[in-house]
C-alpha cells in the first residue's frame, strides 16, 4: 500500500471538488474493495475522500412512485428494506446472493456498483494486465479465463463486471445520480453506466474523475415475478459463473439481465422481446456475437439453462 | 521402550479417561484468544520488528539485478535481506527448492527479498518498491506434456527407504487380456493447496549466537535440524517452539521461508523479527499436493472377483522432488492374483509438490474408487457387494502378512444399513426431487497406519500434578487432550491434574504431526514415560508388588493405598522414555479402514452439485477421544468435498504458476456446502500397533470421500466425470434437456 492522505468530506459537492482537484484522489465508501486493492498496489490513490458523513444513507420514495437509494446505503440495509423486498424483490435477492453478511454490512450502494473485476491476473501485479497497467497486455487472453466474459470483450480485455446488485438494477432500469465539483448533477441510465473495454479497459464506467454518485433511483415498480438466480461452484461466498435477474409478467413478457458473462450487466431489447419464446430464444438474442474462450464457452449453455431454471421458477411461483 | 510384541492388558485398557469424549483441554484458551500463536508472541517477544516477503515474479530463470536503494530509504525500513547479503544458506534435507531465491529462481513466488521495518505496513510498502530484474528461462509447466518424458520413481516408503517404481505380482497383462469383464480408464486430480487458516508465521530472536523461532510447524525436530543446516548453526544453538498451530495439513511439515527469513532479518537488525506470510504468496511459495494422471485397469470374472489390477500414476515435481504415491493403497486394498502398480515422475518447474493430508491415498482413492464403481456397474453388481467380495485379509503382494486388524467389510455393511443404501437405484439418473437429480455413492476408505519413534518426559510434582513434556505438536487435532488423557489414565489421576506442554524443541523428540501417525505414536511415547514414572513412584513409596494400581490419585496394592502425591513430597519425580517400534509392522500390515457414503443433489438445470448427506464409518483401532476424532473425520470429509467439487490450483502453462493464489480464487467449502455429516467408529483395539491399541484417523476421513461424491454424482446424472474437481461445466452438456 502506498502512503496516502485522508479527509472526511462534509458536503457532496465538496467531496466531488476534493477529488476533482487532486489527480490521485478517490472516494472511500465502505472500503471493502478499494482498500483490498490498495494493499496489493493495484489501486494507488494518493488521497482518499471519505463520504460517510454526507448523509447519503437514506432510502426515500420518489414523486413518481419509485425509490431513491442514497449512495451510502449499505447492501444489508437496502436488501432488507420493506419496499425493496415487496416491489423490487429481484434486487433484494441479488444483493443477498453476493459476498457475505459482514461484507454486505460495510458495502455501499455506490461502492458496489463500482467494484472492480475479479480477473485473477488483474490481482497479480507481476502479470500483464491492460486494465491495471494500460498497454501491458492481457494475461487472461490465452491464459486462465474460466470465470471471464464471453461477450462485450475486446482484444485488450476479457474481464467481467463481477457484481450481483447491478445486474438486478439493470433489469429494473435504475438510474445513477451524480454531482461534480461545480455542483452540476447528471442522471445516468444504468445501461450506460458501465462501459465495454474497447481499447481502454482501464476505464470501467462513464464517471468523470471527481464525479460523486449521490443516489441510485428505481423507477416505479413494474410488478411481475422477480427471480435472481446465481450459479457458482460453491454454495455461497463466490462470484457468479452466470447469474440471471429476471422480471416476468403474468402475460409472459418480461426483462432479463445476465451477470458474470460480460464487462457490464448484460441485457438487450431483442433478448427481452424473446422471453415469451423461451430461454433458448432469449439467449440466442442476448449472446449473438459472443466470443467465448475455450475455458468459458460453457457459460453460453449455462446462461440458457439458468434462465430456463428462472423461467420454470416463475411458472411454479 | 520397544514395542515388538503385541500389547497385553495394560493400564490404558481400563479406559476410565482414554476413550472418553473429553472437551479439548486447550479449548478455553483458544476461544478466549489466549493461546499464543507464532505471530502473536508478545508474551515472550514484546518488541519484534515486522518482516514482509517479496516473491519472485517469474517461475524459472535468474535474478539479473536487485535494486533495493529506494526501498531501503523508505521510512521505518531497518533491513532488506536478499541472496546478495544473506550469507551462505544450505538447502535443508527436507527442502527441494531453496527458501531464498538467487541468483536462480526455481519457482514462482519463491522468496526473493525480506524487508524488515517498524510496522507491517511500512515493510509491505517497501517490498513493493524493490525493483528486481529477471532473465526468464523456459520451463516445464504442463503435466500432461511432461508425462511423456516421466521416469519411473516409486517414491519413499513409510520408513524412508526407496519403494520400487514398479510392483508386479503374477501376470497382469495375461490376466487382464483373459478377463471377461474389464475396465481401462484414466483419471486426473489437480494440484491442491493446503489452504490452512493460519499462514506460515514465525517470530525469531537471537540471544548471542543462539536462535529461537516461535513458529507454526508440525515437525519440530525436522525443522530444528533443517533450520540449523540452512543457517550453518550447530543444532543446539537453535530452539523451535510451536505450542499452537493454526492448521497445517502437511503444509507445515517442513522448514519454510518464514522461519529462515525471520532469523536472517533478526540477525541483520539485531532485533526480533516476525513474519506472517501474506495470503497471495501462500499458494506458490509453499508446497502443494501435486496433480496426478492415473490409469487404472481392472479385470474380473463374471462372478465379480477381480483377477487383475493395475494402477499407474504420473505426477510431476521440481528436480530432486518426489512423486505423489497414489498407487500405495492399490497394493493393499483388494484381492487379485495378478497385479501391477507403477509410478512415474516428470520434471516440472512449478512450486514444490509434497505431502498434503493423506498424501498418496487421497489422490489414489479418488481414482481407484471411481474405477471400482465403474467396474461394479459393468458387472451389474452393487458397488458395496463388489467391494466386499474382493476384500482381502492378507497383504495381496505378500500373503504371509495378515492385516493386524481389518474390518472393511463391516464398515461397508454397517454404513450401508445406517445410510439407507438400499434406497439407491442402480440405474443412474432415475431419482428426482423437484428440480434436482439425486444420487448415492460409496467408496472404501483406506490409509496406512504409521508409527514413528516418540519420546516424552513426565514429572510428578509435590502437588500431585503430572506434567507431560514432548515436542509433539497440536495442529488443531487434539494432541493436548489425548496426551492429557493418556497421562491421566496411566497415573490414575483426573485429567484436570495433568498439564501438557508441547511443541518445544527443548522437550523430548516426538513423532510430530503428520501422516496420521501423531496420535498413536505420541501417546505411546507418553505411555512409555509413564510406565517409567510408575516404576519410580512405586519404588519411592516402597511398593514391592510388581505392578501396583494407580487409581483415583492413589497407588494401591493389596490393602495398602498411598496418595500418589506422597511420592513427590521430597522432590519432583521425573521420568523420560522413548517408544520405538520394531518387527510387528513387517509381520502384520497395519492399516485403517472406512467406508464413505454420500448423497448428492445435482441441479437438473444448472448442473450445480451439492452434497446432501455424508456418512463415514471408520475402523481405526481404539478411538482415544471420540470427540476430537470425530472433529478430525468431519474436517477431513469437508476437505474431501472441496477436493471433489471445487479445489484446483489452476496452472498457467505459459508463465508457470498457480493463477488462483488467494482464497477468493482457490475455493474451499463454506458452511453452506457442508450438510449433515455423520461419523461412526467401530469398536476396535489393535494390539499389534501399540500399547494404546490405537491407530490414526486424521487422514482416513479424507480417503475415498472424493470418489464417493463422484460416484454419487454419476448415480444422479449418468454422466461419468473422471477429472477432478467435478465442476458443473464438465457435465452440463450431457444433462437432461430443459
Ligand atoms: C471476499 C469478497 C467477496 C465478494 N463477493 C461478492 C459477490 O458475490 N457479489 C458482489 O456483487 N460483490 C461481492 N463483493 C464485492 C463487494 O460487494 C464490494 O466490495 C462492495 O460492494 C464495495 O462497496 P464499498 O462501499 O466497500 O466500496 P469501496 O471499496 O469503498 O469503493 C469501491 C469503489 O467505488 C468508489 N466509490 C465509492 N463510493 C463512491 C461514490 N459515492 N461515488 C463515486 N465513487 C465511489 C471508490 O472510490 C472505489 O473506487 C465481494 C467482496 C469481497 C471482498
Ligand atoms: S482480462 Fe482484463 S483484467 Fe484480466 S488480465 Fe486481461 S486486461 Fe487484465
Amino acid at each position: 500500500m502506498r502512503a496516502f492522505t485522508y479527509e472526511r468530506a462534509t458536503s457532496a459537492a465538496g467531496a466531488a471538488a476534493a477529488v476533482a482537484h487532486h489527480a490521485g484522489a478517490k472516494f472511500l465508501g465502505g472500503g471493502t474493495n478499494l482498500l483490498d486493492l490498495m494493499k496489493l498496489e493495484i489501486e494507488t490513490p494518493t488521497h482518499l475522500v471519505d463520504i460517510q458523513d454526507l448523509k447519503l444513507d437514506q432510502i426515500e420514495a420518489t414523486h413518481d412512485g419509485g425509490l431513491r437509494i442514497g449512495a451510502f446505503v449499505s447492501n444489508t440495509t437496502l436488501s432488507a428494506n420493506p419496499r425493496v423486498r415487496r416491489d423490487y424483490a429481484v434486487l433484494t435477492r441479488a444483493i443477498q446472493a453476493g459476498a457475505s453478511g459482514q461484507l454486505r454490512n460495510k458495502a455501499t450502494t455506490a461502492g458496489n456498483l463500482l467494484q472492480r473485476t475479479r480477473c485473477p491476473y488483474f490481482y497479480d501485479t507481476n502479470q500483464p494486465c491492460n486494465k491495471r497497467t494500460p498497454g501491458s497486455g492481457c494475461a487472461a487472453i490465452g491464459g486462465y479465463s474460466r470465470q471471464l466474459a464471453v461477450i462485450g470483450t475486446s482484444d485488450t480485455c476479457i474481464a467481467t463486471y463481477p457484481g450481483d446488485m447491478a445486474v438486478a438494477l439493470r433489469a429494473l432500469d435504475a438510474t445513477v445520480e451524480t454531482v461534480d465539483a461545480t455542483g452540476a448533477t447528471r442522471v445516468i441510465p444504468i445501461a450506460d453506466f458501465h462501459r465495454l473495454p474497447g481499447a481502454t479497459p482501464e476505464i470501467d464506467t462513464v464517471l468523470n474523475h471527481g464525479e460523486l454518485i449521490t443516489a441510485v433511483t428505481l423507477p416505479k415498480p413494474v410488478g411481475g415475478a422477480h427471480i435472481y438466480r446465481k450459479v457458482r461452484d460453491r454454495a455461497s461466498y463466490a462470484f457468479a459463473l452466470v447469474s440471471v435477474a429476471a422480471v416476468v409478467q403474468p402475460d409472459g413478457s418480461g426483462r432479463v439481465a445476465f451477470g458474470g458473462v460480460a464487462p457490464k450487466p448484460w441485457r438487450s431489447a431483442a433478448a427481452d422481446a424473446a422471453i415469451p419464446h423461451g430461454a433458448a430464444a432469449v439467449v440466442e438474442q442476448a449472446f449473438a456475437g459472443a466470443r467465448p474462450t475455450h475455458d468459458n464457452s460453457f457459460k453460453l449453455t449455462l446462461a440458457k439453462r439458468t434462465l430456463a431454471a428462472a423461467m420454470a421458477q416463475v411458472r411454479t411461483a | 521402550m520397544k514395542f515388538d510384541t503385541p500389547a497385553g492388558i495394560n493400564p490404558i485398557d481400563r479406559m476410565a479417561v482414554v476413550g472418553k469424549p473429553h472437551d479439548r483441554v486447550d479449548g478455553a484458551r483458544k476461544v478466549t484468544g489466549t493461546a499464543p500463536y507464532a505471530y502473536e508472541r508478545h508474551d515472550v517477544v514484546p518488541d519484534a520488528l515486522y518482516g514482509f516477503i517479496l516473491g519472485a515474479a517469474i517461475a524459472k530463470g535468474r535474478i539479473t539485478g536487485i535494486d533495493t536503494a529506494h526501498a531501503q530509504a523508505m521510512p521505518g525500513v531497518r533491513a532488506i535481506v536478499t541472496y546478495q547479503n544473506a550469507g551462505k544458506l544450505t538447502l535443508g534435507s527436507k527442502n527441494t527448492a531453496k527458501l531464498l531465491a538467487g541468483p536462480e529462481v526455481e519457482h514462482y513466488h519463491q522468496a526473493v527479498a525480506l524487508v524488515v521495518a517498524d510496522s507491517f505496513e511500512k515493510a509491505r510498502a517497501a517490498a513493493a518498491a524493490i525493483h528486481v530484474d529477471y532473465g526468464r528461462a523456459a520451463g516445464h509447466f504442463d503435466l500432461a506434456a511432461a508425462a511423456k518424458s516421466a521416469k519411473s520413481d516409486g517414491g519413499e516408503d513409510e520408513d524412508g527407504s526407496k519403494s520400487p517404481p514398479i510392483d508386479r505380482i503374477g501376470d497382469f497383462a495375461g490376466a487382464f487380456a483373459a478377463a471377461p469383464v474389464t475396465l481401462d480408464a484414466t483419471y486426473t486430480t489437480p494440484d491442491e493447496a493446503h489452504a490452512m487458516m493460519e499462514p506460515f508465521a514465525t517470530t525469531a530472536a537471537w540471544t548471542g549466537d543462539a536462535l529461537t523461532v516461535w513458529t507454526a510447524n508440525q515437525m519440530i525436530a525436522w525443522t530444528r535440524e533443517d533450520l540449523a543446516t540452512t543457517l550453518g548453526l550447530p543444532k543446539d544453538k537453535v530452539r523451535v517452539d510451536s505450542p499452537f498451530v493454526g492448521g497445517g495439513f502437511g503444509g507445515k511439515l517442513f522448514l519454510r521461508a518464514d522461519a529462515v527469513l525471520a532469523a536472517l532479518g533478526a540477525k541483520a537488525t539485531g532485533r526480533p523479527v516476525k513474519i506472517a506470510m501474506q495470503r497471495p504468496l501462500m499458494f506458490n511459495n509453499s508446497t502443494h499436493r501435486p496433480a496426478t494422471i492415473q490409469r487404472i485397469r481392472l479385470g474380473a470374472d463374471r462372478s465379480g472377483k477381480l483377477t487383475a489390477i493395475a494402477h499407474e500414476c504420473t505426477s510431476g515435481n521440481l528436480p530432486g522432488g518426489s512423486p505423489e504415491t497414489a498407487t500405495d493403497q492399490t497394493k493393499l486394498l483388494y484381492a487379485a492374483p495378478n497385479r501391477l502398480t507403477a509410478q512415474h515422475l516428470a520434471v516440472l518447474d512449478l512450486p514444490e509438490g509434497n505431502a498434503m493430508r493423506a498424501p498418496g491415498e487421497a489422490s489414489g482413492l479418488m481414482a481407484l474408487e471411481i474405477a471400482m464403481d465403474e467396474m461394479a456397474e459393468k458387472l451389474g453388481m452393487d458397488p458395496v457387494e463388489f467391494r466386499i467380495i474382493n476384500d482381502t485379509q492378507v497383504d495381496p503382494e505378500k500373503p504371509e502378512r495378515p492385516f493386524s486388524q481389518r474390518q472393511l467389510i463391516k464398515c461397508l455393511r454397517d454404513g450401508a444399513a445406517t445410510f439407507g443404501w438400499s434406497a439407491r437405484d442402480a440405474r443412474p439418473g432415475r431419482r428426482r426431487d423437484g428440480d434436482h437429480l439425486i444420487g448415492l455413492g460409496v467408496a472404501s476408505a483406506f490409509r496406512n497406519n504409521i508409527n514413528f519413534k516418540s519420546a516424552a518426559r513426565v514429572r510428578l510434582g509435590r502437588d500431585g500434578v503430572v506434567t507431560v513434556e514432548t515436542d509433539m505438536t497440536d495442529i488443531g487435532t487434539g494432541s493436548y487432550t489425548i496426551i492429557a488423557q493418556t497421562a491421566a489414565e496411566m497415573m490414575g489421576v483426573g485429567i484436570d491434574r495433568v498439564v501438557v506442554r508441547l511443541g518445544d524443541s527443548d522437550f523430548p523428540v516426538s513423532a510430530g504431526s503428520g501422516g496420521q501417525w501423531g496420535a498413536n505414536s505420541s501417546t505411546s511415547g507418553v505411555y512409555a514415560a509413564c510406565v517409567k514414572l510408575r516404576e519410580a513412584v512405586a519404588a519411592r513409596l516402597g511398593f514391592n508388588a510388581p505392578d501396583p494400581d494407580f487409581i483415583d490419585g492413589h497407588v494401591r496394592s493389596g490393602n495398602r493405598s498411598v496418595a500418589l502425591a506422597d511420592a513427590a513430597k521430597d522432590g519432583d519425580l521425573v521420568a523420560e522414555d522413548t517408544m520405538s517400534w520394531s518387527g510387528l509392522s513387517r509381520k502384520y500390515q497395519q492399516s485403517t479402514f472406512g467406508a464413505h457414503f454420500v448423497e448428492v443433489a445435482v441441479d437438473a438445470y444448472t448442473g450445480e452439485i451439492r452434497v446432501r448427506r455424508m456418512l463415514a464409518v471408520c475402523a481405526a483401532g481404539r478411538i482415544l477421544n471420540p470427540k476430537t476424532a470425530r472433529s478430525q473425520v468431519i474436517g477431513a470429509m469437508t476437505m474431501g468435498v472441496g477436493g471433489a467439487l471445487m479445489e484446483e490450483l489452476v496452472v498457467d502453462k505459459r508463465f508457470g504458476f498457480f493463477v488462483n493464489h488467494d482464497l477468493a480464487g482457490y475455493e474451499v467449502p463454506v458452511h453452506a456446502d457442508i450438510p449433515h455429516q455423520e461419523v461412526v467408529f467401530l469398536d476396535e483395539a489393535d494390539d499389534k500397533v501399540s500399547p494404546m491399541k490405537a491407530k490414526g484417523v486424521g487422514e482416513l476421513g479424507l480417503c475415498g470421500v472424493g470418489a464417493a461424491i463422484a460416484n454419487a454424482v454419476y448415480n444422479a446424472t449418468g454422466v461419468r466425470i473422471r477429472d477432478y474437481p467435478l465442476t458443473l461445466d464438465k457435465h452440463l452438456d450431457w444433462l437432461p434437456t430443459v
